[in-house]
C-alpha cells in the first residue's frame, strides 16, 4: 500500500462542492503531476492530502492512518509542502528562511542542534543557494527565490514533498530550472506531488500523470501511455496534435490551428 | 574545536554565528541601557538626588527626606515603568506578529477602550480614591474587551483571522469611547477624575500596584516569548505555517491571550500609553530582521528604557511641575518613528 491516499473525499469550500468520491493514490517513490482546466480541483485535492482543507467525506491516509488524527508535528516530518503563494517576510536572509523548515523537529527544550544545521546546510547545498546564505531573500531574482522556498521544504526533510504551482510566476528558463532540480529530488528518492499548468512540462517530467475535469479523475498513469488528443480535448476542451517531444520522446501537446477555421467562417 | 564536519560545507555558518553572537550582545547592552534607565530615573527629578545618596537611601532608611522621596516615590516609579514599559513592548511585538501588520497595535484588540469605560464607570458611580480598585477595575474592563471582540470577531464560518479580530476591536474600541465619553458628560467632576487616568502617568501609583499586576505580565510575558517559534512559522503564511505543524488557531488563541494580560495589566497600572507598542517592535525590526526570536526580547527590553527615559524627560522639562509620561512618548516618539518610516530601513513584517 502507498504512503499517500485518498479515499472517498468530498471536498468543498463553504457551500461550494469541489469533487465528491475522490479516490487517489500517490505511488510511492513517483514524481505525480496533477493537471486539469483552472477549477478543476487540482489544487483543492493537494491542500487536502496536504491536511490544510478538512474533507466534508472520506479521508486522506498517510501511512496507513487518517492524517487528519496524527499530530501536526508528526505529519511535517513525513509531508512538506510549498504553497502556491508563501510570505516571505521581509528582511530575511535565506539561510534564516531555509532554516524555518526545521520547525517541526524542534521542542522547547531543543530549539536548534547540530542536526538542524546539518540538514539547513545540505538543502542550500542541494538547490545551490549556499553562496546566497547571507543574502536578503527579497533581493533575489523569481528563480532564486523559489529555490530558497525549495531549500525550506528540503530542509525539512520530509520524504513526501507537495508542491502547489511551484513555476507559476517564473520566466521559461526559470521554470525549468526549477523542475529540472524538482526532478532530481525525485531521483534521489522522494516522492513529489505537484500542481502545474502546462501539460507539456507536466508530460516531460512526470512519472504519474493525473488529469483532471470537474473535481473527476479522468485519466492518471505514464503520461506516455495516457496524454492522447482525445484526452486533452475531454479534460481542457482543446483540439490538439501529440507529438514526441525531440528532446525528451514525451508527449509533446501542440494546439490546433483555430484561426483557419474561424477566419473561413467568418467570410 | 576542530570535530571535522562530514557533511556539505557550512561556509557561511562563522557570518550567521557572528550575527547571533551580535544580536546576543546587542540585548545585553539594552540590559545595561535598562539598569541604567533605572538608576537615571531614581535620581533625577523634581529634586535631583545624586546616586550614591539613592544607593544610601535604598540600603539605610534613615528616615530623611532624600530616603523618603527615593523609596515612597522613585522606587514605585520606577518599577512600574519598567513593567508596564516590557509588557507594552512585547504585547506590541506580539500583535504585529500575529496579525502580520507592520503597524498593529496592541491597543487594536479593544483593550485600551474597554479598560477606560471600565474606570470611568468606577469615577462615576463609585465612591472610592483607592487606586487598586481602578487598577482591577481597569484589568476587568480590559478582559472583558478582549472577550467582547474574540467573540464578535470569530462569529460566522471564517472564524478569528487576524483581520476580522482587528475590525471588531476598532469597532468596539470606538463603541467603549463613545460611552466613556457619554458617562463623562453626565457629571464634570467624573471629567476631571478621569482626564488624569486617560492620559497614562507612572506617577502617583503605590508599590502595591506592581505587586499585585506583576504576576500577571510575568505569565503574559513567559507566554508571549515561548510563541516566538510558532510566530516565525506562522509568518511564512497560513498554508506554509501549518504545513510545517503549527496551529494557527492555537498560536492565535494563546497569543491573543498574552496580549490582553500584557496590555490590559500595563493599561490598568498606567493608563493607556499609546505609541510605545507601535513603535517599539516598528524600531527593532529594523535593528535585528524578522526574526520573532530577537524581536520579542529585543521589544521586552527596548520599550521599559524608552518609557523611562520619556518619564525622566517629563519630569525634567516643566520643573519644579511635570509633563505625563504618555504625553512625552507620544511627543518624542513620533518625530522619530517618522524618521525611521522615512529612512525606509524599518522592514513590514
Amino acid at each position: 500500500m502507498n504512503r499517500l491516499v485518498a479515499r472517498d473525499l468530498t471536498l468543498a469550500y463553504e457551500q461550494r462542492v469541489v469533487a465528491e468520491g475522490l479516490g487517489v493514490e500517490v505511488p510511492d517513490g513517483s514524481f505525480t503531476v496533477i493537471v486539469g482546466p483552472n477549477g478543476c480541483g487540482k489544487s483543492t485535492l493537494l491542500r487536502a492530502l496536504a491536511r490544510l482543507l478538512k474533507p466534508r467525506e472520506g479521508a486522506v491516509f498517510l501511512d496507513g492512518e487518517p492524517i487528519l488524527g496524527q499530530p501536526a508535528k508528526q505529519v511535517a516530518r513525513r509531508v512538506g509542502l510549498l504553497p502556491q503563494q508563501p510570505v516571505t517576510p521581509d528582511g530575511i536572509t535565506v539561510a534564516d528562511l531555509v532554516a524555518r523548515g526545521r520547525y517541526p523537529y524542534q521542542r522547547l527544550l531543543r530549539q536548534w542542534s547540530r542536526e538542524d544545521e546539518r540538514a539547513v546546510a545540505a538543502a542550500m547545498e542541494a538547490v545551490g543557494v549556499t553562496e546566497l546564505a547571507d543574502r536578503v531573500v527579497d533581493e533575489l531574482s523569481g528563480g532564486q527565490r523559489q529555490r530558497v522556498w525549495l531549500a525550506l521544504v528540503l530542509a525539512q526533510e520530509t520524504p513526501i514533498m507537495l508542491l502547489d504551482e511551484p513555476t507559476t510566476f517564473l520566466d521559461i528558463a526559470h521554470q525549468i530550472e526549477v523542475l529540472d532540480l524538482c526532478s532530481r529530488l525525485h531521483e534521489e528518492g522522494r516522492t513529489l506531488v505537484a500542481v502545474l499548468h502546462d501539460l507539456n512540462h507536466a508530460c516531460r517530467y512526470a512519472t504519474h500523470l493525473i488529469a483532471m475535469r470537474g473535481g473527476e479523475i479522468v485519466a492518471q498513469g505514464r503520461p506516455s501511455d495516457i496524454v492522447t488528443a482525445e484526452l486533452v480535448e475531454r479534460v481542457f476542451g482543446l483540439p490538439c496534435r501529440i507529438i514526441d517531444c525531440p528532446e525528451t520522446g514525451t508527449p509533446l501537446v501542440v494546439p490546433a490551428d483555430r484561426r483557419k477555421a474561424l477566419t473561413a467562417g467568418m467570410l | 574545536m576542530s570535530t571535522p564536519v562530514r557533511e556539505a560545507p557550512v561556509r557561511k555558518e562563522p557570518v550567521r554565528a557572528a550575527a547571533a553572537l551580535g544580536r546576543a550582545g546587542g540585548l545585553l547592552i539594552l540590559a545595561g541601557a535598562l539598569v541604567a534607565a533605572m538608576a537615571a530615573s531614581l535620581a533625577i527629578g523634581a529634586e535631583n538626588i545624586p546616586l550614591g545618596r539613592v544607593v544610601d537611601g535604598l540600603l539605610h532608611p534613615d528616615g530623611s527626606r532624600e530616603a523618603l522621596i527615593v523609596q515612597d516615590l522613585r522606587v514605585p516609579r520606577t518599577l512600574l515603568g519598567v513593567v508596564v514599559g516590557a509588557s507594552l513592548g512585547l504585547a506590541g511585538a506580539l500583535m504585529q506578529a500575529l496579525t502580520r501588520n507592520p503597524l498593529a497595535e496592541p491597543g487594536l484588540l479593544g483593550v485600551n477602550g474597554g479598560a477606560a469605560f471600565a474606570v470611568v464607570l468606577v469615577i462615576a458611580f463609585l465612591d472610592t480614591r483607592t487606586s487598586l480598585v481602578y487598577v482591577w477595575a481597569a484589568f476587568a474592563g480590559a478582559a472583558g474587551a478582549a472577550v467582547l471582540v474574540y467573540a464578535v470577531g470569530s462569529y460566522g464560518r471564517a472564524g478569528a483571522t487576524p483581520g476580522r479580530l482587528v475590525l471588531a476591536g476598532a469597532a468596539l474600541n470606538a463603541v467603549f469611547s463613545a460611552l466613556t465619553a457619554g458617562v463623562m458628560l453626565l457629571d464634570p467632576r467624573t471629567f476631571d477624575g478621569f482626564r488624569f487616568w486617560q492620559v497614562g502617568s507612572l506617577a502617583s501609583r503605590d508599590l502595591e500596584v506592581v505587586a499585585q499586576l506583576g504576576p500577571f505580565m510575568l505569565a503574559g510575558a513567559v507566554l508571549g516569548l515561548l510563541l516566538a517559534r510558532p510566530l516565525n512559522a506562522l509568518a511564512l503564511g497560513e498554508d506554509a505555517g501549518r504545513a510545517l505543524g503549527v496551529s494557527p488557531a492555537r498560536t492565535r488563541a494563546l497569543g491573543a491571550l498574552a496580549i490582553v494580560v500584557l496590555c490590559g495589566s500595563a493599561t490598568a497600572a498606567a493608563g493607556p500609553i499609546w505609541f510605545l507598542g507601535l513603535a517599539v517592535p516598528f524600531m527593532v525590526r529594523s535593528l535585528v530582521g524578522p526574526d520573532q526570536r530577537w524581536v520579542l526580547p529585543y521589544s521586552l527590553l527596548l520599550a521599559p528604557v524608552l518609557l523611562l527615559a520619556a518619564d525622566i524627560a517629563g519630569r525634567v522639562v516643566a520643573r519644579p511641575g511635570e509633563l505625563e509620561t504618555g504625553i512625552v512618548t507620544a511627543f518624542v516618539g513620533a518625530p522619530v518613528f517618522i524618521w525611521m518610516v522615512r529612512r525606509g530601513k524599518a522592514p513590514k513584517q
